[in-house]
């Protein structure tokens, strides 16, 4: 097809697949329960925890009600059957949990230095030139089972706010994780949330008190490590009337053959005049170019505007993964209340994603915003599933969806699958969708102007994505630009 | 001096040939017009220079400063100095102009191992040249041919023109689309551009741009060969008589 035999062929077809560079692992001693689930493992989990016998039962009967529920099987994805006897449900370094970061493993910590997390106390991430400009980022970093450190605490502390493993926070504020676990994603709410709530091992916690502007953003680092284990991790964040945080995580994991499951579970709560704003960047590793291997990433997210006028946020940047299943969703029982989900989500050789959000409306005048930009690649396959919800009480409530497909040669399949539930008549919903290609002629017009055809997909490819980006904290923007670049790199070539 | 040499070019998609032995030189400091009825291998011509994949060369050779450039990526040409105005400028939405253009303009700089402008001298050059294009500022934020008028497509190709100075434009039917202010200012920006050390080939159906950019050569294409080539009379001869009296000959 080329028209002369020049060193290169770069048609669309092949510019996608450069090496994962989280793919490394960690050489390190660690305590990995065998594969296999019962009641003594989540008894044993609870015990390496300390955990008070309520949640124990908590736990047990999470695990019981799973045992009843069978998969989800409605997603647009295709997988083998899971042996959910094969994972191992919990696995930790060796030794005591480190009481501060200085006792922390050094192999530990470089890990997370090697990734660009830095986990001393100084300013920042990777990449921010001037320390003294640079915005301060606290971080949890949590390694396969346990939080290995949370930096920046006493800072925190002093402005009121709590950040802390999930672990730390069952002992030191147990009232308030009694209070808040289940109370927006319940036990039973479907089977990978239920398998969570039975074996969930660790995650942040974040609580800021009323009228409080959270001074810095938070940032949850997940790693898995282990081979053949599961991570479900369980993030809780609750501002109090008139507060204020932006939280951020990321998410990486080896290169290994077989396929490994992540189902975690966020709960957020947002009261009156509260506002969250959870960003996430996942980059789990997605598999090799023909399929091999990668995450298994089943995740439950949901916000609950409780008070009036509050506000939650989801923008999420998926760019790894076998397999994507999440909709963070909010449920806007407060009058006034806002919610809003910006996602990008690049699917590349035989990745496959299913994943949008669901708004639902029960407070007066309640405000959604759902933009969704949806990038395929590869033979990979992409879907977004959205729901907007109206319901009786919900007077004068508005929606506006935007939901955009761009597809990358051939072979990749893009699906938009809408549900609209209107129980209002002075309701208003409004839903644009749009399906376009990154064609050969942009490409031409790129290099004609001599702009390599690499750098050219990705500037399309960002462009695209301008809306969502953004609504990211503005270094996690030039990260997930970034992270696009590297994603797509071979897709056109 | 030659800067665009054309030999015996033989070209075809799908195993059809359009272009059956084109011989053409382009010198500095020249400007040449391309004639010819549609379907007669104009635009496949353009686009045989720039390195659009999807076209096969049989036969021949192009040479740009003296250089064998067929075995040259699209980029590489673009980085020895062949610039393609297109005839239908296409959209990248949500990448600006101001984007588009400073990464082309670095492009180049990196290739051609010159330094990079600064932002601040980059944001000047692009409005200067908006401007004197008839081209708001604001003009320069939008996305890339995003909702633009097909004359303002027009311009901005030929802004981008003014912005990568290059050394051959060739401008594909770039007349077409535009109404008699607009083509004015773009023949101006193209007369002004075009000086002793540069050439521009315009590809062209019409003569009117010809009123305002006087050509030294015209040729007339036909069946993918070049069957006249003559200085300005020729075209207005065209006008004239159309094209269907060449075919006979």
């Amino acid at each position: 097809m080329a028209s002369t035999d020049s060193k290169d062929d770069n048609t669309l077809d092949d510019l996608v697949g450069r090496d994962y560079a989280a793919g490394f692992v960690t050489d390190i001693e660690a305590d990995t329960l065998p594969p296999g689930l019962d009641e003594d493992v989540i008894r044993f989990i609870s015990a390496r925890k300390s955990e008070p016998e309520w949640l124990t039962q908590w736990r047990l009967d999470a695990y019981h009600g799973w045992l009843e529920m069978v998969e989800p099987s409605w997603g647009q994805v295709q997988f083998p059957a899971i042996d959910y006897q094969s994972i191992s449900y919990y696995s930790a370094p060796s030794g005591d949990q480190p009481k501060t970061l200085e006792d922390v493993d050094p192999e530990l910590l470089a890990t997370y230095d090697k990734l660009g997390i830095p986990l001393h106390e100084q300013a920042a991430l990777a990449g921010v030139s001037e320390p003294q400009q640079a915005p301060t980022v606290a971080v949890d970093a949590v390694f396969d089972s346990v939080s290995i450190g949370t930096t920046f605490k006493e800072e925190l502390r002093k402005a009121g706010v709590i950040f802390c493993s999930f672990s730390e926070a069952v002992h030191d504020h147990p009232d308030l994780i009694r209070k808040y676990l289940g109370s927006v994603v319940p036990r039973g709410d479907n089977f990978f949330a239920a398998l969570n709530s039975a074996v969930f091992s660790d995650g942040s916690f974040v609580y800021v008190p009323e009228n409080t502007r959270c001074p810095m953003e938070l940032s949850t680092y997940f790693r898995i490590n282990e081979r053949n284990t599961g991570q479900f991790e369980r993030t809780l964040i609750i501002a109090e009337p008139g507060a204020y945080v932006s939280y951020l995580e990321g998410c990486t994991a080896p290169m290994r053959d077989e396929n490994q499951l992540h189902a975690a579970v966020v709960e957020l709560v947002a009261l009156d005049d509260a506002e969250i704003k959870y960003s996430t960047v996942q980059n789990w590793y997605p598999g090799d170019e023909h399929g091999r291997g990668g995450i298994y990433n089943f995740v439950t997210k949901r916000g609950a505007c409780r008070g009036d006028r509050s506000k939650i946020s989801w923008t999420q940047v998926e760019t790894g993964s076998a397999i994507t299943w999440k909709y963070p969703s909010v449920v806007l029982r407060g009058d006034d209340s806002v919610g809003e989900f910006y996602s990008v989500a690049l699917t590349n050789n035989h990745q496959q994603a299913d994943t949008g959000t669901k708004m639902v409306h029960l407070g007066k005048n309640t405000r959604s915003t759902i933009i969704s930009k949806g990038i395929s690649a590869g033979q990979s396959s992409n879907a977004y599933r959205g729901l907007v919800r109206m319901n009786p009480g919900a007077a004068k409530a508005r929606n506006y969806t935007q939901c955009d497909s761009l597809l990358i040669g051939e072979k990749c399949a893009a699906h938009t699958f809408p549900y609209i539930e209107s129980r209002r008549r002075d309701g208003v919903i409004e839903h644009e969708a749009t399906t376009s290609r990154v064609s050969d002629e942009q490409l031409f017009l790129c290099r004609q102007r001599g702009i390599e055809p690499e750098k050219a997909v990705s500037m399309i490819v960002n462009g695209f994505c301008r809306d969502v980006f953004r609504e990211l904290p503005m270094e996690f923007a030039v990260e997930a630009g970034k992270l696009l670049e590297v994603s797509l790199e071979g897709a056109v070539g | 001096m030659s800067l665009l040499e054309i030999s015996n070019l033989v070209a075809s998609v799908n195993d059809q040939p359009i272009l059956r032995g084109i011989d053409l030189e382009v010198c500095a400091g020249e400007v040449h017009a391309i004639m010819g009825p549609n379907g007669s291998g104009k635009s496949t011509l353009a686009n045989v220079i720039a390195g659009k994949e999807d076209y096969q060369i049989d036969r021949g050779c192009i040479a740009l400063e003296g250089q064998e450039i067929t075995s040259l990526s699209p980029e590489e040409r673009a980085h020895r100095g062949l610039f393609l105005a297109f005839q239908y400028p296409i959209e990248i939405p949500g990448v600006s102009n101001m984007e588009f253009l400073k990464v082309a303009v670095d492009s180049h700089a990196r290739a051609t191992g010159t330094p990079e402008i600064t932002a601040v001298d980059f944001m000047k050059t692009a409005r200067s040249a908006a401007e004197q294009l008839g081209l708001n500022p604001e003009f320069l934020k939008r996305g890339v041919n995003e909702g633009f008028s097909g004359g303002e497509k027009k311009r901005n190709e030929i802004l981008q023109m003014l912005m990568l100075n290059p050394k051959v434009s060739i401008l594909d039917e770039t007349d077409s689309g535009l109404d008699i202010d607009a083509l004015r200012t773009v023949a101006n920006g193209v007369s002004e551009f075009s000086n002793p050390t540069n050439a521009v080939v315009l590809v062209t159906h019409y003569q009117r741009l010809l009123d305002h950019i006087e050509p030294d050569f015209v040729h007339v294409i036909a069946n993918g060969t070049i069957v006249r080539s003559g200085d300005r009379s020729l075209a207005l001869e065209l006008e004239e008589k159309g094209y269907g009296w060449l075919e006979d000959t």
